[in-house]
């Protein structure tokens, strides 16, 4: 717990794509809420374009990724695209939902620090997201 | 820093966002940035929105900011959301309410956390203000936490404020009471279609049929934000509104009040800064745990800390000789 005036930390929580299970999503917004962040949640069926431009505006530290309908090689490497194209360059990215084993090496190459499965302890999100970022 | 600031005024995105964060978190950065950046604020028309939890705050904004756009003008969106009173974490949900807009280059939406602050705004929303003020937006729309019946400082910082009611939300009497109502330069009914509109608007109207011969009644209008209804009747509001203000003094007056609020919530701030600066934390936790045990007031506790700043200010120059 910090001092509520004190520098917190940003995360923006998005869902690309258009699956609606936004669960898992509120679910871990609702954790880092708990563990002090400020989490921007920005709801369902956004694309690569809007997460980007938001994690832009909002000045975010952190990148949270949820999708449970399977096209995230397909969706996440746009996002990143996108971020890069706008000179978001330094945000910590992690994702989470249905992702099999062997889509994590390159979702590691894309830049994603975590990839967190269901079962996941949330704790385990809150303590990786203070280890990662340095404010 | 100089860079940051270049880049801000040649009307990057990047650089208004990171500017807004330093200016936020209060940093002596960010004081710097807003030093530099506020002779070149003062031009925009800023707008406060308010009203319940769930009153349509953030959609009739986001519908408001269409409405602009139709109009040629650019938005700047700060809207805030509360922060936890026991984490200090928050969810910020406004920009959902806003999707339309979210690829528009002009406008740009930033969600601040209330911080504990009261009336339903930042601690730094006067400041980031500022700064979309100077990086140029036409407007700048401040939505509130949602609002019950006391939160009236969104008056002191927006030129035009809105409350926005909904039906079946209270009968006359809520209407009648002191408070958030008396800040509304409009009164917007949203949700106008759903049942007792009609009801609420002739409720409000026999309402401010009551106040003083002379005194001003603000515009009741209709508004059914989720589907744009009511949006250029309202945009049209706030520009009479504008052009009351210009006509009738009360533009300079409310710059200079808000002037004078500005820089006394500060001084303040600094003060309070200087009281626990002067003050161990030990000292200051022994003369709390009297008042605690009352053994002393909390009047004469407060005095015995301001007296503590006075006899550490010599002190600390010449420790510093």
């Amino acid at each position: 717990m910090t001092a509520p005036t004190a520098t917190k930390i940003r995360v923006l929580i998005a869902k690309p794509g258009l699956d609606g299970h936004d669960r898992g999503a509120k679910v871990v917004a609702r954790a880092l809420r708990d563990g002090g962040c400020e989490v921007i949640y920005t709801g369902i069926r956004q694309t690569p374009e809007m997460i980007a431009e938001a994690a832009l505006q909002e000045d975010v530290d952190v990148v949270g990724l949820s999708i449970l309908s399977g096209a995230h090689l397909e969706l996440f490497p746009r996002v990143v695209a996108e971020l890069k194209k706008r000179g978001v360059d330094d945000v910590l990215l992690f994702c989470g939902g249905i992702i099999p084993d062997e889509d994590t090496k390159p979702l590691e190459d894309l830049g994603f620090s975590a990839i967190f499965r269901p079962g996941t302890n949330t704790q385990d999100i809150v303590k990786f997201v203070y280890e990662h970022v340095t404010k | 820093m100089d860079d940051l600031v270049q880049r801000f005024l040649n009307g990057e995105r990047r650089a208004l966002a990171r500017i807004i964060s330093r200016v936020e978190n209060e940093t002596p950065e960010g004081r710097e940035y807003l030093r530099a950046l506020f002779p070149h604020s003062g031009k925009t028309h800023t707008i406060g929105i308010t009203g319940g939890a769930g009153s349509g705050k953030s959609t009739l904004t986001g519908a408001l900011a269409a409405e602009y756009r139709r109009r040629g003008k650019t938005v700047g969106i700060a809207a805030v959301d509360p922060s936890s009173p026991f984490t200090h974490g928050a969810i910020l949900g406004d920009r959902i309410r806003m999707q339309d807009l979210a690829l528009d280059p002009g406008v740009f939406v930033r969600s601040m956390a209330g911080r504990g602050a009261l009336g339903g705004l930042a601690p730094a929303i006067d400041e980031v203000v500022s700064i979309m003020d100077a990086f140029g937006f036409d407007y700048v729309v401040i939505e509130t936490v949602g609002a019950g019946q006391d939160e009236v400082e969104i008056a002191g910082t927006a030129l035009t404020t809105i409350l926005v009611n909904n039906p079946g939300t209270g009968d006359d009497i809520q209407a009648l009471k002191a408070g958030i109502i008396e800040i509304a330069d409009i009164l917007v009914v949203n949700k106008a279609d759903h049942p007792g509109a009609d009801v609420l608007v002739s409720q409000l109207q026999a309402l401010l049929s009551l106040a003083p011969k002379g005194s001003r009644r603000p515009p009741i209008l209709k508004t059914t934000a989720t589907r744009g209804e009511g949006m250029d009747a309202l945009a049209d509001a706030i520009a009479a509104h504008r052009v009351e203000l210009e006509t009738t003094g009360q533009l300079e007056k409310h710059r200079a009040e808000d002037a004078r609020h500005q820089v006394l919530s500060i001084a303040r701030a600094i003060l309070l800064e200087k009281i626990r600066q002067a003050t161990p934390e030990h000292e200051l936790q022994a003369l709390v745990d009297r008042v605690a045990a009352r053994q002393l007031d909390p009047h004469s506790a407060a005095e015995e800390l301001a007296a503590a700043v006075e006899q550490s200010e010599p002190r600390a120059i010449k420790r510093r000789v």
